[in-house]
């Protein structure tokens, strides 16, 4: 697209591989709309001429529409209408299917910054780094208040919802720096909500990953993080990795296979599915288990929610062994010290 | 103002007007006469417009440099929210069906008022209390939480959320009898000539939007009661830490909100679609096409609320539905405009203040719709979401139809309502300055939207500066105009030319009683012996 059109529409630099698409119809629907609100005015404008009234007690013919003209109108107005949704609906679908290959960085929002995790374990505020001509796709949540991600070079915006994931993806065609803002009101400070993407050649990229990051504490990378954290909160006292059926379904080939529940659905276990099991366990259980797993919501800070799915992701290619356990029978209130149904298990130390 | 009115064609005795039936003031606070509570609601939604215009202009002079220019963060975020509050609820609303459809519906179906008198008065004091109720809450502890309320943040904010959702809580059953009286008042009160395919365009907005009304209404009263208790007796309705959905509450308040949208377009439509008969002395294009894209739009107004939440987290499919769903309002709206268009065809057409409120409406209605279609585009919803862009499409629509349309309506009743004329060129001139005003003032959003400037944006970044300046100084010129208009027609009303019972030549039946019409509007049950579109018959001929 030229750029006197970009600039005529002040529209943002074109940061990914998206924005093309919706510019074109962008600009589309814009020269449309602006042609037909001056064709109307004009034809208006016309007919005060040419009809003007010339003594007072002027009489006008009974004249009116005829079936053919309204149905020639309405078929005509509909089609392009239905033309824009047609190329948007697609263009919309296109922008919510993340290839497979994209890599996942979590997103967590808070009142009034954002905080990037990125799977090997580095943490970072405000400051997203992306390569260039990767998708990235981003799973978000947030702590407090809904928030919304938007990158406007990118043309992609995503509502950032407390107790659920929501995600995104994008391929930036260019290197550079791009302001991230908050779109959805959030409080005093929402309109400082701002971050940066930044988009690196593959080289710059390369040395920025190959940075050490890690300190003398003992971090390692996020799955090791997440199969600790699973460990230290009792997740694995009921989910096996090895396939085992137990109190709760396995996380072995889970990630990416679809599950039944008990009501029948059957629901796509990706970061979503996973991580609102984790905070609504009720919401979706799966056929042939009981409800019995408390809620994490409040007990599990983002980081580790995280760290856990990108440990049961790194175990999609275990194949069930599909020996079973004998099925013990646990009910919840019995295992939370917290008593209070629905209460998180009670809130251990933060590892450092 | 007693003085003799000439009917053509017929020879009648004096009558008082009702403004000179009574004139004590307890005359006015306990009136049962719709024509009197027209003027009551008159009295009360401009004080609210100007004070809704007043805040207004204070953002805009908030945002003429990036940073603080003269209030802090919370000051402003509370001063949107009061904007949009205002103006939402206690001036859009309201506006054309509580004025103009007391004031001209029951004259327009040949009844001498509306079914239910007292409740008609009652809900303006009940209008009355719960505005001052939602102003009072909004000052005293304020509100910085938008006018949509979004939970969680409506839950947790530090204001006085509570009080004032209800407080309009307590204006929406004002609007709620106001639905309930004109649809009983429409059904059971025509006279035996007002045939349902006979009444003024008018009168089928006037249904329509009580329908509406009648319809979502409640649906906002069960959202605002839900984050009222979410706020106060914190039970977690919205809390996903306790099962509750925050998305859930967007349904909800969407489902009341987006056809709220036509409570306030549909009687702007209502007002447009008599205008442009009575000054193109011309029948309406297509009767039938007006009367049923009305219902049209009520009805599919109502499955299009999810074009609002394309990204708050709904399934695809869901996203796709509501976008298609919107095209078809789309659809209606644009027969109405092509409608309104050819009707000039062929006619004989006389250019006054309110015919060129119309076309200003005409170009802003056109291109802000046009632009709600581009919005209802999904992908390119994405970008412009929550952007000045959407700021400025729905104010094209609220601004440049409803207010032109109130603008348009009030011009062309005036003689109506006063029996006095509005000059001329000073309506000529505000309807210019009105048009420029809000064009300067709104255009430049567009553009900051497509920059990517997100809306609710106390401070911005240094790059948007210059078409935020631009559309500060468009806010001078409509704020202008809007007092100018005040002023001349406040002088207009008493000291106004008098100017018979139909200025206008209309055929509408509304014009062919005096002007302004005594207490009860006719004698007895009138007949009306043509449709109100007769320009093919010499007015005098006309009778009723």
């Amino acid at each position: 697209m030229p750029q006197f059109i970009l600039d005529l529409l002040d529209l943002p630099p074109q940061g990914s591989t998206a924005s093309y698409g919706i510019d074109a119809l962008h600009v589309f629907v814009i020269t449309t709309t602006m042609i037909s609100s001056t064709l109307v005015f004009a034809m208006a404008i016309y007919f005060v001429v040419r009809y003007r009234r010339k003594s007072d007690d002027e009489l006008t013919p009974r004249t009116g529409a005829t079936v053919w003209s309204e149905g020639t109108l309405i078929v005509g107005i509909l089609s392009l209408f239905i033309l824009w949704w047609v190329i948007g609906f697609r263009q919309f679908v296109a922008m919510h299917d993340p290839p497979a290959n994209a890599a996942t960085v979590y997103v967590t929002a808070k009142q009034w910054m954002w905080t990037f995790t990125y799977p090997d374990g580095r943490v970072a505020n405000d400051v997203l780094t992306v390569p260039v001509g990767r998708p990235v796709k981003l799973a978000m949540t947030s702590r407090d208040v809904i928030h919304s991600f938007y990158v406007p070079a990118f043309r992609a915006k995503q509502d950032v919802v407390p107790g659920r994931y929501t995600s995104i993806w994008f391929q930036a065609t260019e290197p550079g720096d791009y302001p991230i803002y908050c779109a959805e009101y959030c409080g005093v400070a929402h309109s400082l909500m701002r971050g940066t993407v930044k988009v690196m050649a593959p080289a710059d990229y390369e040395s920025w990953l190959n940075q050490p990051v890690r300190d003398a504490s003992g971090l390692t990378d996020l799955r090791t993080e997440g199969e600790n954290a699973a460990r230290r909160r009792e997740c694995l006292a009921c989910h096996t990795v090895d396939g085992q059926r137990h109190v709760g379904p396995t996380w072995a080939g889970l990630y990416g296979s679809l599950v039944t529940m008990s009501d029948g659905r059957r629901v796509l276990a990706d970061e979503e599915y996973l991580t609102r099991s984790m905070m609504e366990p009720n919401a979706d259980v799966v056929e042939g288990f009981k409800s019995v797993m408390p809620s994490y919501f409040g007990g599990l800070p983002q980081p580790e929610v995280g760290a856990i799915v990108e440990y049961i992701k790194s175990l999609r290619d275990v194949t069930p062994s599909g020996i079973q356990l004998p099925t013990l029978s646990i009910t919840p209130l019995a295992q939370s010290d917290a008593g209070a149904p629905g209460a998180g298990p009670p809130l251990l130390p933060e590892t450092p | 103002m007693s003085t003799a009115v000439v009917i053509p064609g017929r020879e009648v005795e004096e009558r008082p007007s009702y403004v000179t039936v009574a004139r004590s003031v307890g005359s006015w606070l306990l009136t049962t006469d719709h024509k009197r509570i027209g003027l009551l609601y008159l009295a009360s939604i401009t004080v609210f417009l100007f004070l809704g215009g007043l805040f207004a202009m204070l953002i805009r002079i908030e945002h003429l440099s990036p940073g603080p220019t003269i209030m802090t963060a919370a000051t402003y975020n509370k001063m949107f929210t009061l904007h949009g509050i205002t103006m939402v609820w206690l001036f859009m609303i309201p506006s054309i069906p509580t004025v103009f459809g007391n004031f001209l519906l029951p004259i327009m179906i040949g009844a001498k008022d509306v079914a239910f008198p007292r409740l008609n008065l009652l809900s303006w004091y009940i209008f009355v209390f719960g505005a001052c109720w939602v102003l009072f809450a909004m000052i005293w502890g304020g509100v910085d939480t938008g006018w949509t309320f979004y939970v969680p943040y409506s839950s947790v904010a530090p204001s006085a959320v509570v009080p004032v959702a209800m407080g309009i809580f307590i204006v929406g059953f004002s609007t709620i009898i106001t639905g309930v009286n004109f649809i009983t008042t429409v059904h059971t009160m025509r006279a035996a000539s007002v045939g349902w395919l006979r009444m003024p365009l008018f009168v089928w907005a006037m249904y329509g939007v009580s329908v509406i009304q009648v319809l979502a209404t409640p649906v906002l009263g069960i959202s605002l009661v839900l984050v009222g208790i979410d706020h106060w007796l914190d039970w977690g309705l919205f809390d996903p830490a306790r099962g509750g959905d925050p998305v859930l509450y967007q349904h909800l308040f969407w489902f009341y909100s987006h056809p709220a949208v036509y409570i306030m377009i549909l009687p702007a439509m209502g007002v447009v679609s008599e205008i442009v008969p009575t000054f193109s002395h011309k029948n309406p294009y297509s009767y039938l096409a007006i009367a049923i894209s009305t219902f049209g739009i009520a009805f599919v107004g109502f499955l299009s609320w999810g074009h609002h939440m394309f990204v708050a987290g709904m399934s695809t499919v869901d996203v796709g539905a509501f976008g298609v769903m919107t095209m078809g309002v789309a659809i209606f709206s644009a027969i109405k405009v092509f409608t309104w268009t050819l009707t000039m065809r062929k006619g004989a057409i006389s250019l006054k203040a309110p015919l060129l409120y119309v076309f200003a409406f005409l170009f802003l209605f056109v291109f802000g719709g046009m632009t709600g279609v581009a919005v209802a585009t999904t992908s390119l919803d994405v970008h412009w979401h929550d952007t000045y862009f959407v700021v400025a499409h729905f104010h094209f629509i609220m601004v440049g139809g409803t207010l032109t349309a109130f603008l348009a309506a009030l011009h062309y009743w005036f003689p109506k309502v006063t029996g006095r004329m509005y000059p001329e060129r000073l309506g000529m001139l505000s309807a210019v300055m009105v048009f420029g005003g809000f064009f300067v003032t709104f255009f430049p959003q567009f553009l900051l939207g497509n920059a990517g400037m997100p809306r609710r944006y106390y401070h911005y970044p240094a790059e948007y500066q210059s078409l935020n300046v631009v559309s500060s100084a468009g806010a001078f010129v409509l704020g202008g105009a809007m007092l100018l208009t005040l002023t001349y027609l406040l002088w207009a009303a008493i000291f106004g030319e008098r100017c018979g019972p139909n200025p206008w030549q209309s055929r509408s039946w509304e014009w062919l009683g005096e002007s302004p019409p005594p207490k009860h509007n006719y004698r007895e049950t009138p007949c009306f012996s043509h449709d109100p579109y007769a320009y093919d018959v010499p007015l005098e001929d006309i009778h009723v």
